[in-house]
């Protein structure tokens, strides 16, 4: 387990990553790995394992076999730390998640206090900077049910990006939003990236992978059909299915 | 009838027909509690006039209304503490219920189960028997009344069902909350502290105070193992006017009344929570 991580090696390692929910094999071997300051987008039709493997990453699933290591610390290791894992691992989810009963400034403050026993001053400047950076300033004291979708989707973002992660995993983050309000949560990832944050997305926002990916992988029944940079693959992808997928959502 | 029956399985718009209407006039509960007080009351007049040495069974009523309210409030005391012994211990076996330390769970179910479904007579004997009237702790000693055992002896129960409120709360946020919390790095004890219970104190306060309801009613059950709140007094004060049958239903519904004009606003209160929270 004494790792010689040092940072020119890839942030994420997955190798032959295999996963079954009983019978069902979720993940058939997949392996992959994201660079830092790299932007990852995995694709594919529904059901073929994009979200099951972004949750593994996180250790919010345990793999069944194979490795994925995260700074050259292994994920499946039964006595890995996970909270210390997951402090280097930033997520967001479909559904947002956040803490109902805190104001937006409050669901991005929590972690930083509770779990990184920072000062509280210093957290809430770093809050409210982010909170203006993801567009949310003045909404700072405002309870997630009354921020639309988007918004609750950016401080969801701000809530990830207060832990100072190494990694960003987005899971499917514009599925559940308005037509309307995805444009805003992407132009913050963008920004993200663009920042050299280190982000891998499930999406099945073409346009986004396209324009902003580094490598992009497309998924079907839990393997790897097919991955390169986007304009190889939405241009000229080699693989039947992967044609047939990009001809029907493109 | 075959026949008769396969006809039946087509759609067929009924002919109408109108509801009977129920009573003409409508009497809230406080008001019908009030009411048949009055009735009582009313009936037994008609005795008082026999004599005039003999007291009218409402200025027996007003005579000893000061120590039986004493009484009341005593019940009401022993509800409370009650309910705050149970509350906390009862919190406390909750959070042992959601533990994922196995033997614990297992333990902290058994707890529940048992004092759920145990009769509360039944545990308050146990409590008042089990328990020494004095307890000698550091060389002091500390004398234990009746009426604290019989506090204990609601408290258990009480635990039982606040715990089980407790877990039925924290089962009903949604997991991904967990998953929320988890991902940014919370440890287990950190999420039911700060994340669910405070999102669980809304859903959990109309069972809790159902369960609040039910104590202050139960309170009553103390009379039997001779602790001395409203019903033992009622009844000697009954005793003491010489247990002339016509005071029976008069006392009793003043006791009655208290308890219902008590218990009868928390269910109401509850309700209301209740169909608030649903709302949002």
């Amino acid at each position: 387990m004494a790792t010689s991580w040092t940072p020119d090696q890839p942030i994420v390692q997955c190798v032959d990553v295999r996963k079954s929910f009983g019978a069902l094999e979720v993940l058939k071997g997949i392996s992959l790995s994201v660079k830092k300051s790299e932007v990852i987008c995995i694709i594919g039709p529904s059901g073929s394992g994009k979200s099951t493997l972004i949750r593994c990453i996180n250790a919010l699933q345990p793999i069944t076999s194979g490795s994925i290591q995260i700074e050259g610390i292994e994920v499946s290791d039964p006595r890995l730390d996970k909270l210390a894992l997951r402090r280097k691992v930033g997520m967001v989810f479909q559904q947002y998640n956040l803490f109902p009963h805190k104001t937006a400034l409050q669901n991005v403050m929590m972690a930083p206090i509770h779990v990184l026993g920072q000062k509280r001053a210093e957290v809430e400047a770093r809050a409210r900077a982010l909170l203006a950076k993801v567009r949310l300033a003045g909404k700072e004291d405002t309870y997630p049910g009354e921020l639309s979708g988007g918004q609750q989707q950016r401080v969801a973002i701000a809530r990830s990006l207060a832990m100072r992660p190494d990694i960003m995993l987005f899971d499917e983050v514009t599925a559940a939003l308005d037509p309307e309000t995805v444009k805003e949560v992407l132009v913050t990832i963008r920004e993200l990236a663009e920042d050299g944050m280190t982000c891998l997305l499930v999406t099945h926002e073409m346009n986004f992978a396209r324009e902003v990916a580094d490598h992009v992988y497309f998924t079907d029944r839990g393997v790897i059909v097919e991955h390169g940079p986007p304009e190889a693959l939405f241009t000229a992808a080699k693989d039947e299915r992967t044609q047939r997928f990009l001809s029907q959502v493109l | 009838m075959k026949d008769a029956q396969a006809e039946h399985r087509l759609a067929v718009l009924l002919p109408y027909r109108p509801m009977q209407a129920r009573m003409s006039v409508r009497i809230g509960p406080l008001a019908a509690a009030i009411l048949c007080f009055c009735a009582i009351m009313a009936a037994s007049t008609a005795w008082a006039q026999t004599g005039p040495a003999v007291l009218s069974p409402l200025q027996v009523i007003v005579k000893w209304s000061p120590l039986l309210l004493r009484g009341f409030a005593f019940n009401i005391l022993i509800s409370l503490l009650a309910m705050l012994l149970g509350t906390i211990a009862g919190l406390g076996l909750g959070l042992g219920l959601l533990s994922e330390f196995r033997p614990l769970a297992t333990v902290s179910w058994l707890l529940t189960q048992f004092f759920r479904n145990a009769p509360w007579l039944v545990l308050l004997f146990f409590v008042m028997f089990l328990v020494p009237f004095q307890i000698t702790l550091f060389k002091t000693t500390i004398p234990l009344p009746d009426w604290i055992k019989a506090t204990v002896g609601f408290a258990l129960p009480v635990m039982a069902n606040v715990a089980e409120v407790v877990r039925g709360a924290v089962r009903s946020i949604p997991s991904t909350q967990w998953e929320a919390a988890e991902s940014l790095s919370f440890t287990r004890r950190q999420t039911m502290w700060l994340i669910m219970l405070p999102q669980c104190i809304k859903r959990m306060l109309p069972p809790w105070m159902n369960v609040y309801a039910l104590v202050a009613m139960s309170t009553v059950l103390a009379s039997i193992v001779g602790v001395s709140e409203m019903l033992t007094l009622t009844a000697q004060v009954h005793a003491a006017e010489g247990g002339r049958p016509e005071l029976f239903a008069p006392l009793y519904g003043f006791a009655l009344l208290c308890f219902f004009l008590y218990c009868y606003p928390i269910n109401l209160w509850t309700a209301r929570l209740e169909r608030r929270f649903r709302i949002r």
